[in-house]
């Protein structure tokens, strides 16, 4: 059957349509060109330092092509950071007027006239947009791998690939979550300016004050020095539990779990506990395993900004403009 | 005659307001139909609540026999509707927009690409089927939305205040077109207006809606005799002099109910029936030299004013 007799389903028309759209926008092409900044820039910076980087243990060097991504020689950034401070623009950027630019345009009620349910327009909008990201995550992110190939000269070990794969699948996880905390703003919000304004205030409250914040409340809770080892411990279990109430602390203690197979545990260690530790690199597995619950915390986070769009957006009146 | 829009005691409320107050309403196949009233009357509301688009406080809404609030997708693929100042992707030509909707209506790229083509062909647009819609005018948007209307081949068509800011010629044209193309192809019409006299031009009836309740409803006609009992018929005269004895014997017309005179030689006559030819003879067999004389149908304007007059007077008291 040719592609022209074919009836799609009117949700995949709107996704059709939503992908055309970002392609043939200038926003898209800045934030296109701004990861690929990010991506030859870190590269340059990991090339420039990855030699000092290569740890003196055996054991580590096989994880050498990793540090790709997360070595910096303090000039530019590392790609991991890059990302997880780039990764909320990007959302932002591709989902801040999902909802009220169609309803200036005065094209929503036109839309909802159609014979479609109200939420494929929400769920076709998050669909494409994270479509687009996911295409330009992991061709950005095999670009990186492929001229770290040919500069370095080692291919990636099958863990190595796996660990970036699974790395690229919760950058897009991240934006995910920005992504849709930004349509959940440009449902509320009847301009697209305040919905912007109003994800990027959540962005810089999150990656500025929220550390302090809790930087301050962790002082005010200290355990007198009177306290037993237990009792310092438990409040820096606290002030951790607090701080990954942060979407991007999650994102980032997950990538530096992954991509760095040598560090073994998040929380504080006893000395009992590293006593008679061999310093190897945890296996694939037991790092999926160490950051599982801050996968599903982001999707979770996720989850809930994309409930609560639907539910405000089910609820609104379709006027025109 | 079958109804095919049919609301029963529909009201929608948005907190202490009633925007839609216990309507009841019937429009019946093929016609078309006006819903005439002025700004905020309801008109956009109760066209949302058939479209499922808004949900009733209470009452109900059938469109060719389906419950509008309980199944929008099955009517959606029935009624076609424009929304008052419709907008366009701009970014797209009216071509592009048009697939789009056509595709959303369950066509296949083919299908849709002839249907797009000549549908832009019927409302005038064949030439711009290629221009940004951004650079459309404001008569070629209106168009053009009627043709995105007509894309599913709706049974019933919506038009919500569809000649809101075009110039007269606009205006015609495009009434014109509505009334060509729910002849040609048998749908049913239905549009609001604040508009009075654009309304009477193409309406089979009308219904009069203020403030979230439907006040008369028929032909403009009826309308008028319903709102003005027998006095419908106003003719205006305007003579030399009056003889003695002229005033009186009009008065005995048969049809005559009363007659204004005026200082200046003019008489108002109200009638109920169309009995101009013979009170112009009897002006002219009493000698005086009748100088005007118009024959004058209420029109909705006098009914529209009528009712805010009376309305005024109301909240005086």
């Amino acid at each position: 059957m040719r592609s022209d007799d074919k009836r799609l389903h009117p949700f995949w028309v709107i996704v059709q349509k939503e992908v055309a759209d970002h392609l043939n926008s200038w926003r898209f092409y800045i934030l296109l060109l701004l990861l690929v900044l990010t991506c030859f820039g870190s590269l340059y910076t990991a090339m420039m330092s990855i030699r000092d980087a290569a740890p003196s243990e055996d054991a580590l060097v096989s994880h050498l092509f990793l540090k790709l991504f997360t070595v910096s020689d303090g000039t530019l950034p590392a790609f991991m950071t890059f990302i997880s401070f780039l990764g909320p623009l990007l959302g932002i950027g591709m989902g801040f007027d999902a909802i009220n630019s169609e309803r200036t345009k005065g094209t929503l009620s036109r839309l909802l006239a159609q014979p479609i349910h109200r939420d494929y327009v929400l769920h076709a909008k998050f669909v494409a947009a994270l479509f687009v990201i996911s295409v330009m995550f992991f061709a950005l992110g095999f670009l990186v791998m492929g001229l770290g190939l040919l500069m370095l000269g080692i291919p990636p070990s099958p863990e190595e690939f796996w660990r970036m794969v699974i790395f690229l699948l919760l950058s897009i996880c991240y934006v995910a979550f920005w992504l849709n905390l930004a349509i959940l703003f440009s449902v509320r919000f009847r301009q697209a300016a305040t919905s912007a304004l109003a994800s990027i205030a959540v962005w810089i409250f999150f990656s500025v004050f929220f550390t302090m914040i809790v930087r301050l409340i962790a002082a005010a809770t200290l355990p007198t020095q009177a306290a037993d080892m237990n009792g310092w411990l438990s409040h820096q279990q606290f002030v951790q539990i607090l701080l990954r109430f942060s979407p991007s602390q999650l994102f980032s203690e997950a990538t530096t779990i992954m991509l760095t197979p040598s560090i073994r545990s998040l929380g504080p260690l006893t000395m009992e506990q590293i006593y008679g530790a061999i310093p190897s690199p945890l296996p694939l597995g037991q790092s999926v395993l160490l950051i599982w619950p801050h996968i599903i915390g982001l999707i979770a986070a996720t989850t809930v900004c994309f409930g609560l769009s639907y539910l405000l957006f089910m609820r609104q009146e379709v006027r025109s403009r | 005659m079958e109804p095919i829009i049919e609301l029963n005691e529909l009201t929608k409320q948005y907190g202490e307001q009633t925007a839609v107050d216990r309507l009841t309403l019937n429009v019946n196949r093929g016609e078309i139909f006006g819903l005439l009233g002025p700004n905020g009357a309801g008109k956009s509301t109760t066209i949302l609540m058939m479209l499922g688009l808004a949900e009733p406080t209470s009452g109900t809404v059938t469109v060719c026999g389906i419950d509008s609030t309980r199944q929008p997708i099955h009517v959606k693929r029935k009624v076609g509707y424009l929304p008052d100042d419709v907008g366009f992707y701009e970014e797209l030509t009216g071509t592009e927009n048009l697939l789009y909707t056509a595709r959303l209506n369950g066509f296949s790229r083919k299908e849709a690409v002839s249907r797009v083509e000549y549908l832009l062909d019927r409302v005038g647009l064949g030439e711009a089927a290629h221009k940004k819609a951004g650079a459309y005018s404001r008569g070629m948007r209106q168009r053009l939305g009627l043709a995105e209307v007509l894309i599913k081949q709706p049974e019933v068509i919506i038009l919500d205040e569809p000649t809101l800011g075009l110039d007269p010629e606009g205006v015609r044209e495009l009434l014109q077109l509505i009334r060509q193309l729910s002849r040609d192809e048998g749908m049913t019409v239905l549009l609001s207006s604040h508009h009075l006299h654009q309304v009477q031009q193409i309406c089979d009836r009308v219904g009069l809606f203020v403030a979230g309740r439907l006040l008369a409803q028929g032909d403009v006609h009826s309308l008028s005799q319903q709102l003005f009992q027998e006095e419908s018929i106003v003719i205006e005269v305007q003579v030399n002099h009056f003889p003695g004895g002229l005033l009186d014997a009009l008065q005995q017309v048969d049809g005559v109910s009363r007659i204004e005179t005026h200082d200046d030689g003019r008489l108002v006559i109200h009638c109920t029936q169309h009995v101009t030819s013979e009170i112009s003879r009897m002006i002219v067999e009493s000698g005086t030299s009748l100088l005007h004389l118009t024959q004058r149908q209420y029109g909705l304007d006098e009914i529209y004013h009528r009712y805010f007059e009376g309305r005024e007077a109301d909240e005086k008291r």
